[in-house]
């Protein structure tokens, strides 16, 4: 019996230190700042987004354009998990995607299946130069083949446990808690 | 039907045609009643039956049956309307001419007669229409239908407008003795209507049928009557203000005879509510104020007759969006135990009234042999057991239809026997 | 096999009446990030991807089932339309039958007109398909009632208090119904205008205000919806004369700009200028007529989407011939 349901992996200042990183990664990938758009995905990886953003704007002195996407209509589960009754706006910066390097950002890559949905959904947007996958955590259960390009931190889930992402704006603390099933975020 | 002999013993005999309410034995012999007594006993060869705890009243009569034959026997025939009738406690019932062909002849006349007495269930006594072919035009052969049995003269469903064609049939009926039966509605007022006019036919965004398009009729057909002297039948009163009207016109002399259906006593528009085609009847289901008043106009006897119109329909017609469905449900095998349950039952009649209603006046209003239990009456007995309770199960009615709104009803009360000229044509 | 889950519509949408005030804002909240799609380069997403839709109307509709299909098919629907003619519906098959045959093809939705009163739920009552209804007989229009109740709502904020007023045939009116039901669901104050013989008995028992003259209706209401007048109406006796019906119950500019107060006026369409509203209304600053068009589609997708959840369980009870 573990002494608590929820267990922290990573705190405040170590997501930070993380998405510092990333950032760095993400400039070193494309050559620079031109023609990259960070896309995040609606809840949290948006949120992650624009602290990649302001970490990219203090290195590199302006930050690239971010946008936001809201893979709702694009899951493949509606018929199990129903109809959620709110959906969220995608929002893409004014020049769009086309010819861009377009980072998609989320929180955990568990399954595949939301960044399928995401890059089906940029797909019907604009035609990217080319697409980087960056999430914060990474754990396995994948479903499709498909893999993140930049890393915050691979995790080892031993049980049923799951991977949480915690932000500000949605959760009033960053961090990453490794979670027993059952306990509710 | 050969004439039968038999001897109910021991029930409690209640007969208002002599103002009898009292444990007696009741004796028939060839088919007409011999005797009412204590300690009767049975000729040789008569059956014997032991009906105390039970009540034996003089057959019942429904005066508004619609049995479908000719032409609609996918919902009904002849024989299994007797049938369903005897099932019901009734031992005669009336049946209406608007069938494909109409009864505007005396050799249809006949043929119903013939079909029904074929039967051997419930007595059926034919009607003839008042207009040819119901076309509201021109009378059709009144003298020679009533000759060949016709017990009354009605255009049912087909209300007369032509209130000079009114004026003609009740004239020209009282030379005969029988009563002008009429569906009392102006088709103006009611055109298009699917249902009672009211809240709740706005809030369904169905046309309504208003009380004014019933109560204008009445109103015209008591007013011809009085000045002609005719007897008027005026079917299925649903209202309260043509309650009312038949009221003061009795009031007044106008000879005028009444029928309270089941329905209308006991159930208002809220049961089509959800497009429920088995409570679309016509007329139609009305408000509480106006089920109250036909209840109290039955109380009082201005409602002399409680008559069912029993109105079979196959259950492709009534499984239609509710506009398309047709009018009208059955009623033979569910009057008796809705009456017993929720007019008796709730002290509205005692037992003797309700049996004046359901036996005594519908034979004085048509002239019909029964109605009593006086020596030398047909042999026509309900046995009634009171306590029986019941679940109206339409799946099991003898009728060939199931249109009903009263499905899975608990009812307390029911005919356990119907005895029709000393031979027994029901028994559950 | 999928899981039971349920819609927070239930199985069908056959009417405003009977929803709650929280059922008809989820509606109207989802309407609104669809409202964006139609603004796309690709106006297209897959939520409903090998979902078959039919769209079966009895009567003639244009501008309904094309709304309907443009929401279907943004939403990545199959969609087959069977219209009255040259459909079995006019060689006699019963609606019964018709609802059968859809429930052997294994359609996921239907979306239906009909000319009787309450054939929309007739049919939901007798299959396991969602049922939405495109307008029953003189029943209810349910999306008509929620595109209008968006277009109130994108002008003139929160429907909690506003007062409309529904001008014109509200007797034969499906639109009437639904928008009564839904603007009490969420807190208006509703009032009807027009000639008495184009108005329901009752109708003050539901809750709704009546006025005889459309210039009182103006000084009251912030919201003025004017309902088509069909031409068979003067043939049916209900009104005298298309002209004596302009000049007294008319929406005209004068009669707007009598009142001093800027009102929002919408009309379900198709109109007929010069009758019930005239052109210098219909084409002006007041009207939202067009912006009803737009949210049409969206509401249609809003409601497409919710019910499109599935409800395995109530179908099934629907299957059974029980309530669903």
């Amino acid at each position: 019996m573990r002494a608590s349901p929820r267990m922290p992996l990573m705190d405040d200042a170590a997501v930070r230190r993380a998405l510092a990183r990333m950032a760095r990664e993400i400039v070193e990938r494309n050559g620079g700042i031109d023609g990259l758009v960070l896309m995040g995905i609606r809840r949290r990886g948006d949120v992650l987004a624009a602290l990649l953003r302001d970490e990219i704007q203090r290195a590199e002195g302006r930050p690239p354009p971010t946008g936001a996407l809201d893979i709702t209509l694009y899951r493949d589960d509606l018929a199990e998990v129903g109809p959620r009754p709110v959906i969220g706006e995608t929002q893409l910066p004014p020049d769009g995607i086309d010819g861009h390097t377009v980072v998609i950002v989320d929180d955990v890559l568990y399954t595949g299946r939301t960044v399928r949905a995401a890059l089906n959904e940029l797909m019907d947007w604009g035609r990217p130069a080319r697409v980087l996958l960056c999430v914060l955590a990474e754990r396995d259960g994948r479903e499709l083949p498909i893999q993140a390009d930049i890393v915050g931190r691979r995790v080892d889930v031993p049980g049923d446990e799951r991977v949480e992402v915690l932000v500000p704006a949605e959760d009033d603390r960053l961090g990453v808690d490794l979670v027993d099933p059952g306990e509710a975020r | 039907m050969s004439a039968g002999s038999m001897l109910l013993k021991g029930g409690r005999v209640v007969d208002p045609s002599q103002s009898l309410d009292a444990v007696r034995d009741v004796l028939i012999v060839d088919g007409v009643v011999a005797a009412l007594g204590t300690d009767l006993s049975a000729p040789e060869g008569a059956r014997v039956v032991d009906v105390s705890g039970k009540v034996v009243t003089p057959g019942l009569i429904d005066v508004h049956v619609h049995l479908r034959e000719p032409g609609q026997e996918h919902k009904e025939t002849i024989a299994t309307g007797a049938r369903a009738a005897a099932a019901g406690g009734f031992t005669a019932v009336v049946a209406m001419p608007n069938t494909d062909p109409v009864i505007d002849s005396p050799a249809l006349v006949a043929y119903v007669a013939a079909e029904g007495a074929k039967a051997g269930a419930a007595r059926v006594y034919p009607t003839g229409a008042i207009s040819l072919g119901l076309a509201g035009e021109r009378l059709a052969p009144m003298g020679e239908m009533i000759e060949a049995g016709a017990v009354a003269i009605t255009d049912d469903g087909h209300p007369v407008m032509d209130s000079g064609l009114m004026r003609l049939a009740l004239e020209y009926a009282r030379g005969f003795g029988v009563p002008i039966a009429d569906h009392p509605e102006d088709l103006g007022l009611s055109a298009g209507g699917q249902m009672n006019e009211g809240v709740m036919s706005s809030r369904m965004g169905v046309r309504g049928k208003p009380n004014a398009s019933e109560d204008v009729h009445i109103v015209r057909d008591l007013l011809v009557a009085e000045f002609t002297r005719g007897h008027i039948h005026l079917q299925h009163v649903s209202t309260r203000f043509g309650v009312e009207a038949i009221r003061q016109a009795k009031a007044r002399g106008v000879h005028v005879t009444a029928e309270a259906s089941p329905h209308h006593l006991l159930l208002t528009d809220e049961a089509v509510e959800g497009y429920r085609t088995e409570a679309k009847m016509n007329p139609p289901l009305r408000t509480e104020a106006d089920r109250a008043a036909v209840m109290e106009g039955l109380r009082d006897g201005t409602l002399d007759v409680i008559a069912t119109d029993h109105a079979p329909h196959h259950y492709d017609e009534k499984e239609q969006a509710f506009d398309d469905a047709p009018n009208g449900i059955v009623g033979l095998e569910t009057a008796v135990g809705l009456i017993l349950t929720h007019v008796v039952g709730k002290g509205v009649l005692d037992l003797p009234t309700m049996v004046e209603r359901m036996s005594t006046q519908p034979a004085r209003a048509f002239g019909l042999p029964g109605g009593t239990l006086a020596d030398g009456a047909p042999g026509d007995v309900t046995v009634l057991d009171l306590d029986a309770s019941w679940t109206v199960d339409p799946d099991a009615f003898e009728s060939r239809s199931r249109n009903t709104p009263f499905g899975g009803w608990e009812l307390t009360g029911r005919a356990v026997m119907t005895v029709v000229g000393g031979r027994v044509v029901y028994e559950g | 096999m999928s899981r039971a889950v349920s819609s927070p519509l239930g199985k069908d949408l056959v009417g405003l009446e009977g929803l709650s005030a929280d059922q008809i804002r989820t509606i109207l909240d989802t309407a609104e990030p669809f409202k964006e799609i139609s603004q796309r380069r690709v106006k297209k997403v897959p939520v409903l991807r090998g979902k078959t839709i039919v769209n079966l109307f009895f009567e003639p509709s244009t501008r309904t089932r094309v709304s309907f299909e443009f929401a279907e098919k943004r939403l990545s629907a199959d969609t087959v339309n069977i219209s009255s003619s040259g459909s079995s519906v006019v060689k006699g098959e019963t609606l019964v039958d018709t609802a059968r045959n859809l429930e052997a093809m294994q359609i996921d939705m239907v979306v239906m007109r009909h000319g009787s009163s309450g054939a929309a739920r007739f049919l939901a009552e007798r299959i396991p398909s969602n049922v939405i209804n495109a307008g029953d007989g003189r029943h209810e229009h349910p999306t008509q009632g929620l595109l209008d109740l968006l277009t109130i709502r994108d002008h003139r904020g929160p429907i909690e208090g506003l007062k409309v007023c529904i001008v014109g045939d509200v007797l034969h009116s499906r639109v009437a119904r639904s928008n009564i039901f839904g603007l009490l669901a969420l807190g208006a104050e509703v009032a009807v205008c027009g000639p008495r013989t184009l108005l329901p008995v009752g109708i003050e028992e539901m809750g709704v205000g009546v006025f005889a003259r459309v210039e009182e209706a103006m000084e009251w209401a912030d919201v003025l919806n004017v309902l088509r007048l069909q031409l068979e109406r003067m043939q049916g006796g209900f009104v005298p004369s298309l002209r004596e019906y302009n000049r007294i119950y008319g929406v005209s500019r004068a009669r707007l700009d009598a009142t001093g107060r800027d009102l929002l006026v919408l009309h379900p369409g198709p109109m007929n200028r010069g009758v019930e509203i005239d052109s210098d209304v219909a084409d002006g600053p007041h009207s939202v007529i067009l912006n009803q068009v737009t949210n049409g589609v969206a509401v249609r997708m809003a409601v497409l989407y919710l019910l499109a959840g599935g409800a395995p369980d109530k179908a099934e009870a629907a299957k059974q011939g029980g309530e669903a």
